[in-house]
């Protein structure tokens, strides 16, 4: 900046046309720094945001994801309890977009299988059989459900036109269900569990890490040996046995919440700490004082002048935390204490994966797994993005 | 440093008392009390029911009385005897069915602590000294993937993988004729030649941590002054950097050391389940499943108290290392 201006001086004294070009742009320069001072901080968050590049790709990434788990009755061709008993371990089939064989159509189509039983090992064998196609449709009619549990409709996005021969993109498990479906269907269960649980750790990471940090002294210190005990406990021990206790009887509606609240018992100690940091930082600044001295009350500072400054941090560390969530509840559920089926995760998923000899016979039961590594990755960059954006006077 | 480590020491009683009540509580979680169950159980396989027996054990554990004086025998009974009470399924003591497998537990652990500082200090070092150079990428791309991928989906893949193209079982600790063996050292070797699947997968979170940790404190000491000076005074690269900076950006990272504890613990156990080692892993999911509560609580119980204990070993540590960690203590 100074050497900007050291050199448009001397420009402007030779009075040559130059000279008057750098003069606009300082000027510009100014007016931009201008827009920096009368920006409001989200929108110097989102500038920052903008600037990093991959956080943007991935906050597009886990928007996608959040869609597909909210229509994912539309996405997915079947629901997730349809058994095509015929076609167990089917094999996956790829979609052809064009049919070449008279001219270029779009005519989208899948290969049919010729089934054949092995007398010995007694399973199916599946070959792809290219003279027989099915014709594959979208916007095809099919089951009936309501789309985000409010409209009524029937359309799915794809599904095979020929009401004899199911398709199965992804392959099918052991008992011939389409893994596509019950992988959309379980991206509903796994990402919102993730949501929820962060939202319950949040509730109680605000309170006691408000408190915390607000009004210091022996309850600070009293919270924060709790912290300290929490997070001295392994957690994935701990989770089983409360996991485990649960009561068989229970509804799987019950055992989401129950997984949900375990999950957030650990969850509360990052986030609490994250804003006790906060209310510490902000409680010595000027402009908290002056309030004070304004007399108003310690909900009107809290509410009005802390909250709004630190609450682009705490957006961040809800992002970072969303990811631990779903690795914990794809955890338990893979080791079967968590999630039980028939409620359909990524975790329930992979559960069919956890025998050798399945996978060896089916490796795409596998393919639950990329979601799981996709959306936490995302959700790692994203955060790390909003982190460094939530500083924007950095 | 002697008045350090006793408050320091002191401070973990009460933790100690505080999770003994939570796996107390775990224990106590499922309906009915065992031995309930346990009647249950003999009068089903046909066994005549000893009520004599029934009404000892009865007695020796305080069941029926209000709960404060079970945790209490309960508690007694571990101090006084190592008794942690019995398990129904193994119709055995806890304690003879625990520690072997809390000694591989803690073998694996270990390990993997171990090969996340060879491993994760040298690359973090390197990333920070040769910022944003291919290695450094590399470092940061591959700390990323350690962070999202899961430990058991890890170990699945390295499982199957290893099945498809070796068709080599990588599943358990010991090679089938050394399962049973006594320790020999053969069978050091045996257990050497397997413990390393689960020492990566377990170790890949960690040593992602700690890349990303040692980079980003080593980074900030670099910028400042005093290494301008060592270079400036002719001091050779590596020796600046080992110097002063190294050291300093160290301790954070080994303040954290008992942090990852908890977390390399858990790792352990849900590998162990995925690749059957005959560690506590897949024993406690076992006990959990079945109720076996008195056993699921030792295993709860050892493994948080193991935990507390190393964290406040590297705490120690720490404060060896670090004169201010100290002399907050004194305040």
């Amino acid at each position: 900046m100074k050497d900007d201006k050291v050199e448009g001086a001397t420009m402007t004294n030779d009075r040559n046309g130059a000279g008057r070009q750098l003069i606009e742009s300082e000027l510009e320069e100014i007016e931009k720094e201008a827009r920096v001072f009368v920006a409001s901080q989200w929108q110097l968050m989102w500038w920052k945001f903008r600037r990093h590049k991959l956080a943007v790709i991935c906050g597009v990434l886990i928007l996608l994801v959040y869609l597909v788990a909210i229509f994912a009755e539309f996405l997915a061709p079947y629901p997730t309890d349809a058994v095509f008993s015929q076609y167990t371990y089917a094999p996956p089939q790829r979609l052809h977009l064009f049919d070449h064989s008279q001219g270029l159509r779009f005519e989208p189509f899948v290969y049919d299988y010729t089934v054949e039983v092995d007398p010995e090992a007694l399973r199916r064998e599946f070959t792809v059989d290219e003279t027989s196609k099915i014709r594959v449709g979208f916007f095809v009619e099919g089951e009936p459900y309501k789309l985000a549990g409010l409209i009524p409709a029937s359309r799915h996005l794809v599904g095979s036109l020929d009401p004899e021969k199911p398709m199965f993109l992804l392959g099918a498990d052991r008992l011939g269900r389409d893994l596509l479906s019950r992988l959309i269907y379980g991206t509903r269960i796994s990402v919102s569990i993730g949501l929820l649980g962060v939202f319950l750790s949040l509730l109680l990471g605000i309170l006691l890490g408000g408190i915390s940090g607000y009004y210091g002294g022996w309850i600070d210190n009293l919270i924060q040996r709790g912290i300290e005990f929490t997070r001295s406990l392994p957690t994935i021990p701990l989770w089983l046995g409360l996991a485990a206790a649960l009561p068989e009887e229970w509804s799987a509606l019950q055992v989401y919440f129950a997984i949900t609240v375990i999950l957030s018992l650990v969850g509360w100690t990052s986030l609490a700490r994250a804003i006790r940091g906060r209310f510490l930082a902000l409680r010595a600044e000027d402009f908290v004082l002056a309030a004070k001295l304004d007399g108003s009350s310690e909900f009107r500072i809290i509410v009005r002048h802390m909250l709004p400054a630190f609450m682009s941090h705490v957006i961040a560390s809800i992002t970072l935390a969303i990811p631990f969530m779903i690795i914990a509840e794809t955890s338990l559920s893979f080791l079967g204490v968590g999630l039980r089926p028939p409620i359909v995760s990524w975790g329930t998923l992979l559960r069919a994966a956890q025998n050798v000899r399945a996978v060896a016979t089916a490796p795409w039961l596998l393919i639950p797994a990329i979601p799981v590594i996709v959306a936490v990755l995302a959700l790692n960059y994203l955060g790390d993005g909003l982190r460094d954006a939530a500083d924007p006077y950095n | 440093m002697f008045r350090f480590i006793v408050r320091r020491v002191v401070i973990t009683i009460p933790t100690l008392i505080l999770i003994s009540m939570v796996v107390f509580a775990i224990i106590q979680l499922p309906p009915g009390d065992f031995l309930t169950t346990y009647a249950a159980e003999l009068a089903s396989t046909g066994t005549s029911v000893d009520a004599m027996m029934l009404e000892n054990l009865r007695e020796q554990y305080g069941l029926g009385q209000p709960i404060y004086v079970q945790y209490w025998k309960w508690v007694r009974n571990i101090l006084t005897r190592g008794d942690f009470g019995r398990s129904f399924e193994w119709q055995k003591p806890v304690t003879e069915v625990i520690w072997g497998r809390l000694g591989l537990t803690v073998i694996v652990a270990s390990a993997s602590v171990l090969l996340t500082w060879v491993i994760g200090l040298p690359i973090g070092i390197i990333s920070a000294a040769k910022q944003y150079s291919v290695a450094d990428y590399a470092a940061t791309f591959l700390g990323f993937l350690g962070l999202a991928v899961p430990e058991f989906l890890l170990a699945l893949v390295l499982m199957v993988g290893a099945f498809l193209l070796f068709n080599q079982s990588v599943v358990g600790l010991f090679s089938p004729e050394f399962v049973e063996a006594p320790w020999s050292l053969a069978r050091v070797l045996d257990l050497l030649k397997h413990i390393w699947i689960p020492m990566v997968i377990v170790g890949l979170r960690n040593t992602a941590v700690l890349v990303r940790v040692v980079r980003a404190n080593l980074l900030d000491e670099l910028r400042k002054p005093y290494v301008i000076t060592a270079r400036a005074k002719g001091l050779s690269e590596p020796k600046v950097l080992l110097r002063y900076p190294i050291r300093t950006a160290l301790i954070p990272s080994v303040g954290t050391a008992g942090w990852n504890l908890p977390d390399i613990i858990s790792g352990t156990m849900i590998v162990a389940v995925v690749l059957g080692l005959p560690t506590t892993g897949p024993l406690l999911l076992r006990s959990l499943t079945s109720q076996d509560m008195f056993l699921a609580g030792a295993f709860i119980l050892l493994i948080s108290v193991l935990t507390v204990i190393g964290t406040l070993i590297s705490d120690i540590l720490l404060a060896w290392l670090d004169p201010r960690i100290r002399l907050q203590y004194y305040g």
